[in-house]
């Protein structure tokens, strides 16, 4: 771990998170995107200092941990099902109404703009 | 004890399950297990009676220390010969009561379950099996008070009557768990003989007696008492005079003569009982409906009975058993005998009633009954009204008790004038209303229908008459919650005592003040309890406060509450690091491990940048992707070019992906309403990426144990006969991983090939409504033409 990895790792949660708050879908993937970058740095650099490749027989001598890499490995496919998965849901979401926008809950809303009325227990006493 | 309660679970669960098929049979089928307990209970009687309780326990959770306890002592086998008696001759009742239309097989059963909750309740000895069946009390009440479920009021009295009585119940835990606690015991008997002190005690004293009065209806808790008249006669008969809200009095007839002494516990029992005995009088004068005239007279008397069995002096705990009988018998009698008039005559409406006393046997048993409420010798009411001015009179609960004894006497006065009324009312033929009943044409009653009733006042009679057997059988009764009690003795002349003289005077001047009010009382209908409105307005309360609060937290705004989540686990964990500090130390930390490191960093920063920065889709998910590719560099230099080979592939497919998809959606972000302004968001990014780093720079430096990584290097080659690590980890060691990574990409594509092939479908069925070619689309037919 470096001071410029953890600067990086700050740049990449931070955007990713700024994108992940907007609206737009399409953004909030871009922003899931970033966000498992940075979680994949984080994990690989948190968990092992820089060395030589963990492959036996090249004549390394200071191996990097395995470790970390085995994991993030894994995370790195998964990360790409999950924005598959999600850009899918956006398509489907602008086939249903011409945008790709997460809307307000309409009921909460509702409660929101008027706490007075109670539809559940209208008769109630 | 066990299998009679069994034996009333086996009865209820025919009842309710059956339905339909049992409907005739519900109630005979119900009464038998009353019949067996009561028979049971005779049998055992004498041993009980003479001091040698039977204790039943099994094990509910032996881990925890829970069972449930039962024993029957002296009060319990009183307590149970009333369920069970009572019980036996309100299910005869009710078979004649209820017709083919009332959902008998339902009410069967849930008297059954009931009955056997009460049973359970006043047999308990374990402080939360007490504390169970007094919850299942309640659960079966509101089932009860809810019968005509299409009825709004009664569902609004049903919910009333729970939320009063189980949030009473909450508080008699809260206090008995206190009280275990203190005592270091789980069960009534063992906290009698621990008889703990200290600070905590009162508290939990009152927190019992909260919960008691809002069972047994008092003060300030007893408006709920008259909505359950909605429940079916019998119902309340049962429930709501003779049994049910006796459970707290039982409670506090326990309790009383180990507590009574605790600074707290007369006041409080004093102040609601004496509330209750004076409001319910007074409200029963002004009732029109027989019903609600007697439910306002059963909280009057339960008040009653509370401050004698709580003042816990051992000549008031022997009156408040005498009392508690008197009223059982008495009321359950009174009660039955209205619901025969209502079913004679259609209505308890004391303005239309008329041609009662043609009913015959029906007439005597509401006079008897009438004598025993108003303490008219030689009735059981009398003798045990004057073993209650007695024992106040004999004083030993000091000042509360005098206070006590001006009270009832005031209560006495009362109760003579509200059973005169009703009396009157209902066997008189002066009916005001111009709707009155035609005595001509009365709905003759059964024989099931009339027997109960006059049974129970004829026993108010008889044990009335003979006074000292009885007082000597309820002594033995009241030495099981006060040894010192077994002196009481009942009489029905004992001479010209204060006691009677005080008797003389409640009835003269009842009778007077009956007489006084009689005509203020006939017609106007019954003003609305302030009590009802306060709780409504309460209730009505809660629900838009909790529609309030439901608005300000539930906005609905998904980003909203995703940007309050990452603050919140941001805010936590920087506390943590922040309050650690060990990170300010970054001597160790270099600036960068290489120069080529630091320009991938820069790089990949920029390129993430970039993303935000776009204004196109396109151009976004461009700069995803080649700050993807960047951070494969940074892998690679990181010593993991198996890491970086497939972060580049990864990030290949990826750009495929979006771009698919992109290509169908508008080239620009649409612009959404925001959820905050700029400043907000960018702030809590900031947390949340800054946050990250703070643990990234301390979790790399928290290392205590040598990696996991040493062993998988030594047993790559030997075991696995592979030389890279990485790959023997992901294929071999960690192989399950990998499965359940393949799991997780099968799973996603299968989400993916189904929404794609669904917004495909939507398409086609938009564009044969426009009326374009499909064929563009597809190629091939559209499925909604097959």
């Amino acid at each position: 771990m470096s001071l410029v990895q953890a600067g990086l790792i700050a740049v990449l949660f931070s955007v990713g998170t700024f994108l992940v708050l907007h609206r737009s879908l399409t953004r909030i993937i871009l922003g899931v995107g970033l966000l498992g970058n940075g979680v994949n740095l984080l994990i690989l650099t948190s968990g092992s200092v820089p060395g030589d490749v963990p492959i036996l027989g090249e004549g390394g001598t200071e191996l990097t941990d395995p470790v970390p890499q085995a994991l993030v490995l894994t995370a790195i496919v998964i990360g790409l099902a999950i924005v598959a998965f999600l850009l899918s849901v956006a398509y489907r979401s602008w086939t249903i109404d011409g945008n790709d926008v997460v809307e307000d809950d309409i009921s909460d809303r509702r409660i929101a703009a008027d706490p007075g009325v109670d539809e559940d227990f209208g008769e109630e006493t | 004890m066990l299998i009679l309660l069994l034996a009333y679970a086996a009865a209820a669960a025919v009842c309710l399950a059956g339905h339909r098929r049992v409907d005739r049979s519900a109630f005979p089928l119900s009464t038998l297990p009353h019949v067996a307990t009561f028979a049971w209970l005779a049998a055992v009687a004498p041993g009980v009676l003479d001091g040698t309780p039977l204790v039943a326990s099994i094990g509910w959770v032996p881990e925890l220390g829970l069972s449930v306890d039962l024993r029957l002592d002296g009060f319990g086998l009183l307590m149970g010969l009333l369920v069970s008696g009572i019980g036996a001759l309100v299910t005869t009742y009710s078979s004649g009561y209820f017709g083919p239309s009332a959902d008998r097989a339902r009410i069967a059963g849930l008297l059954g379950v009931f009955a056997a909750a009460m049973l359970g309740l006043v047999w308990a000895d374990g402080l939360l099996t007490l504390f169970v069946f007094w919850e299942l009390t309640s659960v079966a009440s509101f089932l009860l008070i809810g019968t005509d479920d299409r009825s709004t009021t009664a569902r609004a009295a049903a919910l009333r009557a729970l939320l009063v009585t189980g949030a009473g119940g909450l508080s008699l835990l809260a206090g008995l768990v206190l009280l275990g606690i203190a005592g270091g015991t789980s069960t009534i008997s063992g906290l009698i003989a621990a008889d703990p002190t200290g600070g905590v005690v009162p508290v939990a004293l009152v927190l019992v007696l909260v919960g008691t009065a809002t069972k047994s209806a008092q003060f300030p808790f007893q408006f709920w008492l008259p909505g359950a008249m909605a429940a079916p006669t019998p119902v309340s008969a049962y429930l709501h005079s003779a049994t049910m809200v006796k459970a707290g009095i039982v409670v506090v007839a326990r309790l009383a003569p180990t507590f009574a002494d605790v600074g707290v516990w007369r006041p409080v029992i004093v102040v609601c009982g004496l509330g209750s005995v004076l409001l319910g009088g007074i409200r029963s004068m002004r009732q029109q409906d027989a019903k609600l005239a007697l439910a306002h007279g059963t909280v009057s008397q339960l008040g009653l009975i509370m401050i004698l069995v709580g003042l816990g002096t051992p000549a008031t705990t022997f009156a408040g058993v005498a009392v508690l009988l008197a009223h059982a018998l008495f009321k359950a009698s009174w009660f039955l005998s209205v619901g025969v008039v209502d079913h004679a005559t259609g209505t308890r409406d004391l303005r239309r009633v008329r041609g009662v006393r043609r009913l015959g046997v029906v007439a005597t048993a509401i006079v008897l009954a009438a004598a025993s409420m108003a303490a008219i010798p030689p009735t059981l009411g009398f003798v045990t009204k004057e073993g209650a001015l007695e024992a106040f009179i004999e004083g030993g609960a000091g000042w509360t008790g005098t206070v006590a004894l001006v009270g009832v006497v005031l209560g006495s006065v009362l109760t003579v004038a509200y059973t005169l009324r009703l009396a009157v009312g209902l066997l008189g033929d002066h009916s005001v209303g111009e709707d009155a009943v035609d005595p001509d044409h009365l709905h003759r009653p059964g024989a099931t229908l009339v027997a109960p009733p006059v049974l129970l006042a004829a026993l108010g009679l008889v044990l009335g008459l003979a006074a000292g057997p009885t007082g000597a059988w309820l002594a033995r009764v009241a030495t099981s919650l006060d040894p010192a009690s077994g002196e009481g003795a009942l009489y029905l002349w004992h001479g010209l005592t204060p006691a009677l003289g005080l008797s003389a005077v409640a009835l003269t001047v009842g009778t007077a003040l009956w007489w006084t009010t009689r005509s203020a009382t006939a017609t106007a209908d019954a003003p609305r309890s302030s009590f009802t409105v306060a709780y409504d307005r309460g209730y009505e309360g809660v629900l838009s406060a909790a529609r309030r609060i439901t608005g300000v937290t539930q906005s609905g705004s998904l980003p909203l509450y995703l940007g309050i989540v990452l603050l919140t686990v941001a805010g936590a964990a920087a506390a943590a690091i922040v309050t650690n500090r060990s990170w300010f130390d970054l001597s160790a930390v270099p600036v960068a491990n290489s120069g080529l490191e630091l320009v991938a960093c820069v790089a990949t920063a920029l390129g993430a940048g970039a993303v935000v920065v776009a204004r196109q889709r396109f151009g976004a998910a461009l700069a995803l992707g080649g700050c993807g590719y960047l951070l494969a560099v940074v892998f690679l230099l990181q010593g993991a070019p198996d890491l970086a080979i497939t972060q580049f592939l990864v990030e290949t497919v990826t750009i495929a992906v979006f771009l698919l998809v992109l290509a169908r959606l508008p080239q620009r972000f649409s612009s959404a309403p925001d959820w905050a302004p700029l400043g907000v968001r960018l702030a809590v990014s900031a947390v949340v990426g800054l946050t990250v780093a703070g643990f990234a720079l301390q979790a790399s430096t928290a290392r205590t144990e040598p990696s996991v990584a040493r062993d998988y290097v030594e047993r790559s080659e030997p075991e696995a006969g592979g030389r890279n690590v990485v790959n023997v980890i992901i294929v071999d060691f960690r192989g399950f991983d990998t499965l359940g990574e393949i799991t997780v990409l099968a799973l996603a594509g299968g989400g993916v090939v189904n929404l794609v092939a669904a917004a495909r479908r939507e398409q086609r069925r938009k564009h044969l409504l426009d009326g374009t070619d499909v064929e563009d689309l597809s190629g091939r037919a559209p499925e909604v033409w097959r």
